[in-house]
């Protein structure tokens, strides 16, 4: 009979050495293909870690010397022949509290008006004393808006006229960039940014020590500047994305993951529901700058909403994460087992409460994950942000969500291109480390929530 | 024992498939000898998923205080119609139900009846162990949680632990009632789902193929279960096991292709059935 044929083994009649001679050469043949296989994958990770590292090394290398910058430390003396101003006034019985704060702002007028510049002028002529200094070399050398910290130090304690305390100045854009070596130092006079007598002053406070390199905590006090490019800092840009990242996660949040549990669980499955499904992962992948030309069409020229604002840029971005939100939650729905759904109806839950009770709590952590992939997308989202005016040149820290600011990636963007290149292609990589820093921080919260939540159940 | 030839098998599906869709199939019914009050009744219940149809005709009482067993091959229908006594199907998009079932002469399908309290009187118990990943105790107090019926915490905790003990669980979990409930054994979670059945006090216990994912052991003590629970509910069981039903059931019921093909007490049903696709199945000729 047939059966009997096919059940001797296969090449019966060969002899063994010979079958076990070409099992071997199969065998051969899959592990060179297996090998093959595994030097493909190596290569393709290695190539893929080799761009990463090349990335973050070279974003590193140019970045990190920026968190450094130059400032003097000089002696500087209040002198009563520059500083020539009354004596703070102070409340005088019988006196109003209004003509007291009259007298004040009076005061202080006037103590702005001291040719502070003279005072720094005087401060580094001591430090550099066989230099001979114009005081146009020495606003170069010394951060333009320095000069407002003496101002600031002498109101807040006027007991300083007639005394000699260390105060330590920034120094300028120019002097961080001739220290770092980010200019050639062969160039000719006429191509340096910083006049000769300058550079030899620089070279002069550096080498006595005047001129240290101090942490850069203005890049993270300070909003961008361009009358004092030392002091240029985040401050603005960051609080700009944290509101926005609010709004984001306070809008975007609730209502892509409310949509996602109404279309996966109660939604009837019909041609509407498939036509949005459609169209909600067509959105997923519009480009973003279309997001930013709705956001200039609705919110700005129809809602009116003010220009620059996070308000604006939060509401775009919270368009631009929900269908990222709503597809990773819908899937993490999907992913739920339906013997949990059958467990809770066959007790007699209501749809509701099985969604809410039993479904919903095991993706939670699905819906954590989700929400930290779109809000991370939304913090490094810069084209649609063009479009509603927060590439705005912003010098003040933003109070409310209405002020006009500007957000972390798009203050990169600025920086980047900013004129003053040898100064700001290090301030721009040390803003991309700070970007990367708070993607990273967001990342761990949400991998520590995460496993919080797989703990619990 | 012969194993049919698959021409004779061809044949009875054949009949099976003639009898269904030419007139009216007619169960072989046989009563018990001595009447039980009826909980459940059917008739002709049909269902469609979508343009297929599951089940043809089917008509059945179903008896208090005694295990009905629902045999037949896969595929036959069986665990379609356990899932229409508690409208479990209406979750199958396209499930389709027409007929009569009844539940003490109240019509299931009635469309004034709330499903949500109608599971509440008829539980049931899934051929996987499914406890929700949460802890022992809440569990068993989801049901009456959801449902009010405990007034008081003591109350809500009396109620678990006499549902864990009718289990017979409840030696085994005393002492981890706070732990979560998919860390049990297998055995021991489909107990804790028979558990989680019983707190709401159901009339009528469903189980679809309870033992099926549990070892020999774990199916003893569920069977052993299933014949203490006979005493005060209303319990059907769906099993591919012949050596089950006829352990635990007092009837049973052979589905074929959709159509009851023969009801009546399990020991005659086993012993002398009166249709010869039953008697075929039974012996292991098919299936």
């Amino acid at each position: 009979m047939a059966t009997t044929d096919t059940l001797r083994p296969m090449g019966h009649s060969e002899p063994k050495d010979e079958r076990l001679a070409r099992i071997q050469k199969s065998l051969r043949r899959r592990r060179s293909a297996e090998t093959r296989f595994r030097i493909y994958g190596m290569s393709a990770v290695a190539i893929a870690c080799g761009f990463v590292l090349f990335l973050f090394g070279s974003i590193m290398h140019d970045g990190l010397p920026a968190f450094w910058q130059p400032a003097l430390q000089v002696k500087v003396t209040f002198s009563p022949d520059v500083v020539k101003v009354a004596p703070k006034p102070e409340q005088a019985p019988g006196q109003s509290p209004a003509e007291f704060q009259r007298a004040s702002l009076d005061w202080q007028r006037e103590v702005t008006m001291v040719n502070w510049n003279r005072v720094i002028q005087d401060a580094v002529q001591a430090a550099a004393p066989d230099v001979k200094l114009t005081p146009r070399d020495v606003q170069a050398v010394v951060s333009p808006n320095q000069r407002f910290k003496l101002r600031d130090m002498f109101v807040e304690n006027p007991g300083l006229l007639g005394q000699t305390v260390d105060v330590s100045l920034l120094a300028s854009a120019n002097a961080d960039v001739w220290l770092k070596g980010n200019i050639d130092h062969s160039l000719g006079d006429d191509r340096q940014q910083l006049s000769g007598a300058a550079r030899q002053l620089i070279d002069r406070l550096y080498e006595n020590g005047t001129i240290k390199m101090v942490f850069s905590t203005v890049l993270f006090t300070n909003a961008d500047s361009r009358g004092a490019s030392a002091e240029a800092g985040l401050l603005g840009a960051f609080i700009g994305s944290l509101y926005m990242m609010i709004i984001v996660i306070v809008l975007a949040v609730p209502i892509g993951v409310a949509s996602a549990i109404y279309l996966e669980e109660y939604a009837p499955k019909n041609k509407l529901t498939d036509l949005i499904e459609v169209n909600i992962n067509n959105l997923a992948a519009v480009p973003s700058i279309v997001f930013g030309l709705l956001g200039a069409a609705v919110f700005i020229n129809y809602f009116r909403l003010p220009l620059s604002a996070p308000l604006a840029g939060g509401l775009v971005l919270t368009l631009m994460t929900l269908p990222t939100i709503i597809i990773a939650t819908r899937n993490s729905l999907k992913a739920v087992s339906p013997s949990i759904r059958q467990a809770a109806l066959g007790l007699g839950a209501s749809k509701t409460q099985m969604v809410f009770h039993h479904v919903l709590p095991i993706t939670y952590p699905g819906i954590m994950t989700a929400t930290i992939i779109g809000v991370a997308q939304a913090l490094g989202e810069t084209a649609p942000l063009l479009l509603i005016g927060m590439n705005a040149f912003v010098a003040t820290v933003p109070t409310t969500p209405l002020d006009q600011a500007t957000a972390l990636p798009v203050q990169i963007f600025l920086w980047e291109g900013n004129e003053n290149r040898n100064f700001f292609e290090p301030r721009t990589a040390a803003a991309i480390i700070i970007l990367l820093v708070v993607m990273l921080l967001l990342n761990a919260v949400a991998i520590y929530l995460r496993s919080r939540f797989e703990r619990r159940q | 024992m012969n194993v049919m030839t698959p021409a004779e098998a061809e044949a009875e599906v054949a009949r099976t498939v003639k009898q269904r869709d030419g007139e009216k199939f007619q169960t072989i019914r046989t009563p018990d000898a001595q009447p039980r009050q009826i909980r459940v009744k059917a008739e002709d219940v049909n269902v469609f998923y979508g343009q297929k149809q599951a089940l043809f005709n089917v008509s059945i009482d179903i008896p208090e205080k005694a295990v009905t067993a629902f045999i037949g091959p896969s595929g036959c229908g069986k665990s379609t119609f356990l899932r229409c006594i508690n409208r479990m199907n209406d979750t199958i998009d396209g499930a389709r139900v027409d007929g009569l079932i009844a539940l003490d002469g109240e019509d299931l399908y009635d469309p004034k009846l709330d499903v949500v309290e109608l599971r509440a009187r008829i539980g049931m118990v899934f051929q996987k162990p499914n406890p929700f990943p949460k802890t022992i105790f809440e569990n068993v107090a989801y049901g009456p949680r959801i449902h009010g019926l405990a007034r008081s915490k003591s109350e809500l905790e009396e109620i678990v632990v006499t549902s864990l003990k009718k289990a017979s669980l409840f030696e085994e979990v005393k002492d981890r009632l706070y732990e979560v409930g998919t860390g049990l054994s297998g055995g021991q979670q489909q107990r804790l789902c028979i558990a989680r059945a019983i707190a709401v006090s159901p009339e009528v216990i469903l189980m679809d193929e309870p033992c099926s994912a549990l070892d020999p052991i774990a199916t003893a003590k569920v069977e052993e279960l299933i014949d203490e629970l006979r005493e005060n509910y209303t319990i059907v069981i769906v099993t591919h096991s012949m050596q089950q039903a006829a352990r635990v059931s007092q009837r049973t019921a052979f589905f074929h292709l959709g159509v009851l093909v023969e009801e009546g007490p399990t020991d005659m049903v086993f012993t002398s059935p009166k249709e010869k696709r039953t008697q075929d199945y039974i012996t292991g000729r098919f299936g």
